[in-house]
């Protein structure tokens, strides 16, 4: 196991280097940040674009920049915003812990949904409830999730006024990002806890559980999940990654101050440096979140541990 | 004890079950003594499975329901309980405690995220209300009596940590956990090899002696029936056909069916005397009656004349295993070690051996679908390694294979005669369209099947009708050598009868040669001219076949006839001693096993030197 874990640790750091250099040359890619910034301005002189990028560090080599930057990124010096000069870092601190709570709660409201309706649908296989469940999450995949939140701030917000249509103050202002999200990953979701589920009601040990005299909750919820665990936890993990770059949509539509509306913002003023800062902060928590769901494997199925 | 004093323990009375509008069980009865075992017998589609998953109450959850009929378990005095009439909640109270099951598949049926001790628990817990620390002492004790070694580090080991054999035992251990009344074995031995059935089936004889437990006992195999049943039932197309204590159905079985089963089982020994293969008339059921069906005569096919059609020279094959944390290999799998025959046109070798004994790594090797091998493999006299790329592709038509399983040997989404047909215009041997489709017909017909058949879909045969539409595929590009891989273990012996048969008429009218590969061997006896057993990768005793069976010289050899169970229960003896699990072939890099030299005791008669 500790091998294991030492191997794909050692496989996350390499992905993390390349990530960071294919983002330093893919943004140096996309014009000279020193022009970007002189823009509009008038009679500038080549001697005021050179100190702008002695200011920016831009006359170093690429190779000094770069490892700059990852400096930056471990002393959390992230540079100056173009956009007003604030400290990237303060930006990212505000709005990271509201990516974060927001992705968190939409993969746990729609893992805490989706794993009991997917089972129920799995054992009542072909019958009333499992159609309902299969009908429902259909629906669920229809909806775009930007329709979805119009419609429920038209609802929740507009005509009932129950709960706030934007930003992020407190608990209520959750709901309504958090169900928009939630909804359409539990409909994704019921549909692979069914068919995971149905496969491993199939398997011999299953039946081995109910000749022992288990209760069919112990059989489904103690012999039957554990092992569906093992594909669940990959497609979970892979999941949570595609929900960090959607997640750029529903903050826009909720207006919440997070990762995405950050990066929005970036992209439209060609702020270099949140951008960079913002994409590799993305990345890395992806890196991160599989490495943790390879260890998860590890600890869910012996298999992998002791080979 | 006469079982006419005792009350049965199960009585089954007039059952029936069906699955939707199709009634798979139909007015069965039987009882069952306590300390006897029924062994209930059948082929597939007998409906001997559906009936103890029936008495467990587990046939529900795939849709079962029961139109008529009584499951009387009594566990004390009087009637008992009709199991039939109660409810879910009430059944798992039996389940594990009175009555417990052990099933076929051992590889399968232990949940692989558990350990062995957390599964054996879980019974002692759930039943006998016991502390978890108390339930893990008495499940130490429990893998001991199944003769586990080293019980207590077992318990904190996992399913894939095991081999088949080992699951199984604690499978065993399992059931007998809260010491059931009646325990329902369905197959308990039949993915296993035959050293290791031998054990487990003594285990579970003297367990059943010792805790007096009632036992039905599952199978389709009649050896094992004679080994370890008392009273027999023997199921048809979901019916009992006949039931009687094992002397006499063995000896004067009275229904035409029993009397066919019988017959088409292949008995060790039964060659004694001959020197070639005999192909022997099939004994069939035509409208209730016992018919004798096609010709009786020796194999005398093999032409020993000309030169051998493959050899074979000291073939080795290893495969990596395991790769240190830099990527160094550090264990291979020495799968095959310096094996060398030769196989003459219209000839039958078979490869026999048990799983780990490298025998379908031989056969995939020949077949070229096994790479990095040493070794010379020579083909009509020419070298496999000398060969160029349009002599190879020759050869993939010369040589066919066929696989053990004809469910997933053969594409579910074409039809069968695209199927047979692909052979013949891979190799461009005739035109696509009518030359084609003609021959796909008369290849059909030539195995036993229609033309017409060609446009079906392999679902809508059985598994026999499967494998012949198998071997029909591999004439199709007019072979020289078929291999034979396993071919006709996964069949029921009636059908498994009329391949043997199918084989020799092809061999007599083709001059076809065959690597048989099998582990089976009162098969192996009745269709081979030659045999070489195989353990661990390595020959440990070639001849003919005669040789091999009657004049056996090597003790593995000896090993593996003594634990064929035979179809004869005034037979039953005290086996050779069995030292159980088959070791690994895996071995470090650096320390390869030790070969054993072939030395010559008779003409054409080889057997290792000791070391077994």
């Amino acid at each position: 196991m500790t091998g294991f874990i030492v191997k794909r640790f050692a496989q996350a750091i390499f992905v993390v280097i390349a990530v960071s250099l294919i983002v330093a040359v893919a943004i140096r890619m996309t014009g000279d940040p020193a022009l970007m910034i002189a823009q509009g301005a008038t009679n500038i002189t080549q001697a005021d674009l050179d100190r702008i990028r002695e200011g920016l560090g831009l006359n170093q080599p690429f190779l000094v920049q770069y490892l700059d930057s990852l400096r930056g990124l471990v002393t959390w010096d992230l540079g100056n915003s173009f956009v007003g000069g604030t400290p990237v870092n303060l930006l990212v601190d505000k709005a990271l812990p509201a990516t974060l709570s927001l992705a968190f709660a939409s993969m746990f409201v729609s893992i805490a949904v989706s794993i009991p309706l997917g089972i129920r649908a799995a054992v009542a296989r072909g019958r009333g409830s499992d159609q309902l469940i299969r009908i429902f999450s259909l629906l669920g995949l229809s909806f775009p999730n930007f329709w979805l939140a119009t419609m429920l701030v038209l609802l929740f917000s507009i005509t009932l006024k129950w709960l706030p249509p934007s930003g992020m103050s407190g608990f209520a202002s959750f709901i309504m990002p958090a169900v928009t999200m939630g909804v359409i990953l539990t409909a994704t979701n019921v549909r692979l806890v069914r068919t995971t589920m149905l496969d491993t009601l199939n398997s011999q040990y299953i039946m081995v559980a109910r000749a022992k005299g288990l209760s069919e909750r112990k059989v489904l919820y103690k012999h039957a999940l554990r092992n569906c665990a093992i594909p669940l936890i990959t497609y979970f993990g892979l999941q949570f990654g595609g929900l960090l770059g959607g997640i750029v949509v529903i903050e826009r539509v909720f207006n919440w101050p997070g990762m995405g509306t950050l990066a929005f913002d970036a992209v439209a003023a060609r702020d270099y440096p949140v951008l960079q800062s913002v994409i590799m902060i993305l990345a890395l928590l992806i890196v991160g979140i599989n490495l943790l769901v390879d260890i998860a494997y590890g600890i869910v199925d012996p298999r992998i541990r002791t080979k | 004890m006469n079982k006419q004093e005792l009350l049965p323990i199960l009585r089954i009375d007039e059952l029936s079950v069906s699955f939707g509008t199709a009634s798979v069980v139909k007015g069965l009865s039987f009882d069952v003594f306590p300390g006897r075992t029924t062994a209930v017998v059948g082929e597939s589609g007998s409906g001997k499975s559906v009936m103890s998953m029936s008495i467990m109450r587990l046939a529900d959850m795939t849709g079962a329901s029961f139109p008529s009929g009584r499951i009387l378990f009594s566990s004390g005095a009087g009637e008992g309980i009709d199991l039939l009439k109660c409810d879910q909640e009430a059944m798992r109270r039996i389940r594990g405690k009175e009555i417990a099951m052990i099933f076929q598949e051992p590889m399968t049926s232990l949940n692989p995220v558990f350990t062995i001790g957390d599964q054996l628990c879980e019974v002692l817990i759930l039943h006998e209300k016991r502390s978890r620390a108390d339930a893990m002492v008495e499940a130490e004790r429990l893998l001991a009596l199944v003769r586990l070694p080293d019980a207590r580090a077992l318990l904190a080991r996992y399913p894939h940590q095991l081999s088949g054999g080992m699951r199984q035992r604690v499978m065993i251990a399992m059931a007998l956990a809260c010491r059931p009344k009646l325990l329902i074995a369905d197959e308990p031995t039949t993915a296993l090899d035959v050293t290791v059935q031998a054990e487990i089936l003594n285990i579970m004889k003297d367990l059943q002696a010792e805790l007096g437990m009632a036992m039905i006992f599952i199978t389709h195999d009649m050896g094992v029936v004679a080994e370890m049943a008392d009273d027999v039932v023997v199921m048809w197309q979901g019916e009992k056909v006949e039931a009687g204590p094992v002397e006499e159905i063995f000896t004067c079985p009275k229904h035409p069916y029993t009397r066919m089963l019988l017959s088409a089982v292949p008995k060790l020994g039964a060659m004694q005397g001959f020197t070639h293969p005999r192909r022997t008339p099939l004994t069939v059921l035509r409208n209730g009656e016992l018919v004798q069906e096609g010709d009786d005569r020796q194999q005398d096919t093999a032409d020993y004349t000309v030169p051998p059609l493959l050899r074979v020279e000291d073939l080795s094959i290893q495969f990596d295993v395991k790769k240190s944390f830099w990527g160094r290999t550090t264990h291979r799998n020495f799968a095959v070690s310096q094996v060398g025959f030769e196989i003459y046109p219209g000839e039958t070798l078979a490869l026999v051996g048990e799983s780990g004994s490298g025998k379908s790594t031989i056969g995939r090797t020949i077949q070229q679908l096994q790479e990095s091998a040493n070794g010379e493999v020579w083909f009509d006299g020419k070298p496999m390694s000398k060969m160029k790329l349009a002599e190879r592709q020759r050869l993939r038509r010369e040589v066919q294979y066929i696989f053990q399983d004809p469910f997933a040997s053969l594409d579910p989404r074409r039809t069968v005669g695209d199927s047979i047909a692909e052979p013949i215009l891979t190799h461009g041997l005739l035109d696509r369209g009518t030359p084609t489709r003609r021959r796909v017909g008369e290849l059909l017909e030539r195995v036993g099947l229609s033309a017409d058949m060609a446009s079906r879909y392999p679902h809508e045969f059985s598994g026999g009708q499967r494998q012949r539409v198998c071997i029909a595929r591999a004439l199709a590009s007019r072979p020289r050598l078929i291999i034979a891989d396993e071919a006709l273990s996964a069949l029921d012996v009636s059908v498994q009868a009329q391949v043997i048969n199918l084989f020799m008429d092809l061999q007599r009218e083709e001059g076809l040669a065959y690597l048989f590969i099998s582990h089976d061997m009162a098969v192996v006896e009745k269709m081979s001219h030659r045999v070489a057993v195989l353990y661990l990768g390595q020959i440990m005793e070639i001849g003919k076949r005669a040789d091999v069976f009657e004049r056996t010289a090597h003790p593995y050899t000896q090993r593996l006839l003594s634990a064929v169970p035979l179809a004869d229960p005034s037979a039953r003896r005290q086996r050779v001693a069995l030292t159980g699990e088959i070791p690994s072939s895996i071995h470090p890099v650096g320390a390869p096993p030790a070969l054993n030299p072939l030395r010559e005791i008779a003409s054409g008669h080889f057997i290792a030197q000791e070391r077994v």
